[in-house]
């Protein structure tokens, strides 16, 4: 489930506006703060057939991040998404793992984790989330199930998944059933195969 | 029939209004940046609200199949606080958004020299950002207010057609009307405007450059305002052609100027969430 730099290199050439702003980024990192939430108007917003999960306008980002020094990557992924619009911050909150950023990026995904918006929830439990605490983990995993967020959104589920997250799980089926209401079948799922731990 | 709202602060409002609207067909609209019912004192109050109208509020409506569009400023009231200033450095960021298609709301509350630099500069970053500008018009001493506005905007060197001179009434419509900027009205329950009376100055004026708005708020408002009006239009005579014209293309030739005006999903009820109803989140 892990994207690579190179796949998405490979799907996005670096060709036109994006060559040109990867070249303005790398040698002027403060230049990404008018580029990143332009991307979609330029490169456009189209799935790319070969990276699943990812949409042409999320690629760019992600490169126009990479492009930044090491040494600065970590502060201009927090501006950006502290001011992004919905798709900004999903393009950061995508990005994160492909930086050399080691864990500092936490603070966004706890942001991402706290807000109401489905896709920055589904964004934020990306390959990224091994550096998530395994409570706020849990407690993510379990929002998606509360908010109809398709669990294939979560990586390293059944890696990760334990007693404590079948407990809690079963504490929602408990609830749903007595107020005569579903339970998404990817949970109920999930939940019979952690039958036994 | 399809409608456009051009004005409407949906921050405001409830589900059941989004719902509403879209079964009345209103599913575009655009929502400006304007001041709450509490004054707010620093401009982190400021951010999170500009983030709201470029994130949470799209998500919120795209549930119910409304496409929703921003305009971001530093509101004429909140400019005379010295302690919003700082808003002012902050605009940029927002006014490269996809979803942000003008500049506003900016203009007049009381026509303090602050609210005169605080408009001034506004404009100035419409032209930078090449975004059209909404401008709203006083409540008090409006007829002046107006003239004044239309100054401002005259020095400013942006294009009159692509400045919008918003809550016009039967006293001001003719100030702007040979000025190429763009009119709009906003149909309020008893004030403002009604929809009798916007038929009358519709008559009279044409449909040219004519926006019709609810700036349905946290006040007394109606966000069905602007199908009310379509519907008097059609029964005072006026076709359907020209329903479309005043209610869904003059907005979107307006905002269009723009160049981030995007229409694309909003026939496409599959954008909703798997079809769930408002996503609450841990309730």
């Amino acid at each position: 489930m892990t994207t690579t730099l190179d796949e998405l290199k490979a799907a996005v050439p670096a060709q036109g506006w994006l060559g040109e702003a990867l070249e303005r980024v790398a040698a002027d990192p403060g230049a990404i703060g008018r580029l990143f939430p332009a991307a979609g108007r330029r490169v456009g917003r189209d799935a790319l057939a070969d990276v699943p999960g990812w949409s042409t306008d999320e690629a760019a980002r992600a490169l126009l991040l990479a492009a930044v020094p090491a040494d600065r990557v970590a502060a201009e992924a927090e501006g950006l998404y502290r001011y992004g619009d919905a798709a900004e911050k999903r393009a950061v909150l995508k990005a994160l793992p492909l930086l050399p950023i080691a864990d500092q990026g936490v603070p966004l995904l706890r942001d991402a984790i706290r807000t109401n918006d489905t896709r920055l929830v589904a964004a934020a439990l990306g390959p990224y989330a091994r550096h998530l605490d395994d409570a706020a983990w849990r407690q993510a995993v379990l929002k998606c199930v509360f908010m109809g967020v398709p669990l294939s959104s979560v990586d390293s589920l059944d890696e990760r998944a334990d007693a404590e997250l079948a407990t809690m799980l079963a504490g929602l089926v408990e609830e749903r059933r007595a107020a005569g209401r579903d339970m998404a079948p990817d949970a109920l799922a999930l939940l019979d195969r952690l039958k036994g731990l | 029939m399809r409608i456009f709202d051009p004005h409407i602060h949906m921050t405001s409002r409830t589900t059941d209004d989004y719902e509403r609207m879209a079964a009345a067909g209103i599913t575009v609209i655009v929502e400006p940046a304007f001041w709450l019912g509490q004054p707010r004192t620093s401009a982190g109050s400021f951010t999170d609200y500009f983030d709201s109208l470029v994130g949470w509020e799209p998500f919120r409506a795209s549930q119910f199949g409304v496409r929703h569009h921003a305009t971001i400023a530093l509101n004429p009231k909140e400019a005379n606080d010295p302690r919003c200033r700082e808003v002012l450095d902050l605009l940029p960021r927002y006014l490269e958004k996809d979803g942000v298609v003008a500049v506003g709301e900016v203009g007049y509350d009381s026509m303090t020299p602050e609210e005169d630099e605080v408009f001034a500069a506004q404009l100035a970053l419409a032209v930078e950002h090449e975004l059209p500008a909404l401008v709203h018009t006083p409540h008090r001493d409006k007829a002046r207010g107006t003239e004044r506005s239309l100054a401002v905007v005259a020095e400013s060197g942006i294009e009159p057609g692509r400045v919008v001179i918003d809550h016009l009434n039967e006293v001001t419509v003719g100030l702007v009307r040979d000025t190429g900027c763009w009119l709009a009205f906003s149909i309020y329950p008893d004030t403002k405007m009604s929809p009798p009376r916007m038929v009358k100055i519709l008559r009279e004026y044409g449909l040219e450059r004519m926006l019709v708005n609810s700036a349905a708020d946290w006040g007394r408002s109606d966000p069905l305002l602007t199908r009310t009006t379509a519907d008097a239009m059609l029964a005072a005579g006026f076709s359907e052609d020209d329903v479309d014209l005043v209610l869904w293309r003059n907005p979107v030739e307006f905002y269009g100027q723009s160049g981030r005006l995007d229409l694309s999903d909003v026939e496409d009820k599959e954008a909703t969430f798997a079809g769930n109803s408002i996503l609450r989140g841990g309730s």
